[in-house]
């Protein structure tokens, strides 16, 4: 156990003083600000755009961190290390998904709040957008740190990471942007759920023939 | 016996580098290997660490493994101390922290504990990975080059870490391009296809 939390508190840590967080947050606050530019201060528009357009900020913003996720690791050598220690990959990759959505997803959600506010959102679609992120982002923490894995040491990774994520992060976005309902919740949280218990797994993998 | 290699072969990138290599390291002993650049030293210390399989034959080890190689695995941004107490603690052991000054105070680099990973030179960097390896307390010792960018001084404090280690009943199986004092090591000179 106290292994486990020595590598979660170590990517925790990570995130928060690399910078990583504020930048996401920074860029998630950004983007959400340009739509209200784009479409007009119409507030009932406004209000009915809102949910969509947080999501798509925070899947933008979940772009961010993806490069430098997992491959400074790869070319440190520090997965290396952890198999000489005897850790699996997967429960390594399972561990940095969990200190991942440690980093962004309580300041996303805190900014979400702000976006909410630009918007207009009236306090139940607000609780909506909230409990929507709270469930999706597992998943864009799972997909972002399968995403560093695949692309590590490529070149180009930044914009193959965007390619790669994208698309895969779609059934977040629509049952995200869409959980006005009970059903679009379920959905998205049994979205999350397929990502984060298949990740592991396939980052671990992609870790494993990039240093073998 | 630590580590034992029976008739392994290696492949990398489709290349066969090595065949038939059988090498056996128990309590006390030490290997060093050597061989031109790109014949396998390097991947032969994989193999051994259990980071690559063999592509014939079987490798067994008892205990615990320590690497070093020039990926440094430190957390550059991190003080010296904490980057490598992060490892120690990794592994278990009681006592992470003092075992990490301890190594540190071996390898000279006890008064840069507080120091960023980033600040060190080459020289220092090397003994920093020795460090983690003498912190790791484990049995078996995979050095990759120890002595690149080291001093006269800092080889000397190699070379008595592991009179140390073999003396208090630990192997290491080493690659250099540069001579060491070893008492009774075995050299394995890797010549490609098969170990002379």
């Amino acid at each position: 156990m106290s292994v486990m939390l020595t590598l979660i508190a170590r990517d925790v840590r990570r995130g928060y003083v690399g910078g990583g967080a504020g930048l996401v947050c920074g860029f998630f606050l950004l983007a959400v600000v340009l739509f209200p530019f784009a479409i007009g201060p119409d507030r009932a528009v406004l209000m009915r755009v809102g949910a969509g357009a947080i999501w798509v900020a925070a899947l933008l913003a979940a772009l961010l961190p993806v490069e430098r996720l997992i491959a400074p690791d790869v070319e440190s050598g520090w997965f290396d290390q952890i198999r000489v220690h005897g850790l699996s990959l997967p429960l390594v990759m399972a561990l940095r998904i969990v200190a991942h959505w440690l980093a962004f997803a309580p300041p996303l959600m805190l900014a979400a709040l702000v976006a909410a506010g630009l918007f207009g959102l009236e306090a139940a679609a607000l609780v909506r957008v909230e409990a929507g992120l709270l469930l999706g982002t597992p998943g864009l923490a799972a997909l972002a740190v399968a995403t560093g894995a695949l692309t590590a040491g490529l070149r180009g990774a930044g914009g193959l990471a965007g390619l790669l994520l994208l698309p895969l992060a779609l059934p977040l976005l629509i049952f995200g942007a869409g959980s006005g309902d009970m059903g679009a919740l379920k959905l998205l949280a049994a979205v999350s759920l397929m990502l984060v218990a298949g990740a592991p797994w396939i980052a671990g993998a992609a870790i494993r023939s990039v240093r073998d | 016996m630590i580590v034992v290699l029976d008739r392994v072969a290696c492949a990398r990138g489709g290349r066969l580098l090595f065949t038939h290599l059988s090498l056996t390291l128990a309590a006390g002993e030490a290997a060093i290997v050597t061989g031109p650049n790109g014949i396998g030293k390097s991947s032969l210390l994989r193999l051994a660490a259990g980071l690559i399989a063999p592509f014939e034959g079987r490798v067994t080890r008892s205990g615990r493994i320590a690497l070093t190689t020039e990926d440094l695995a430190l957390d550059t941004e991190r003080r010296l101390g904490e980057a490598l107490s992060f490892w120690a603690r990794l592994d278990g052991l009681a006592a992470a922290d003092r075992r990490v000054a301890a190594a540190l105070d071996t390898v000279g680099l006890g008064t840069l504990t507080d120091v960023p990973v980033r600040l060190l030179s080459t020289g220092q960097r090397r003994r920093a990975g020795l460090a983690r390896v003498l912190a790791a307390q484990a049995p078996l010792w995979l050095l990759d080059e120890p002595g690149n960018g080291l001093d006269l001084a800092g080889v000397a404090m190699l070379e008595r870490a592991i009179a140390d280690h073999r003396a208090a009943g630990g192997a290491v199986l080493l690659t250099t391009h540069q001579p060491l004092e070893l008492a009774d090591a075995r050299t394995l000179a890797l010549e490609g296809f098969v170990a002379a």
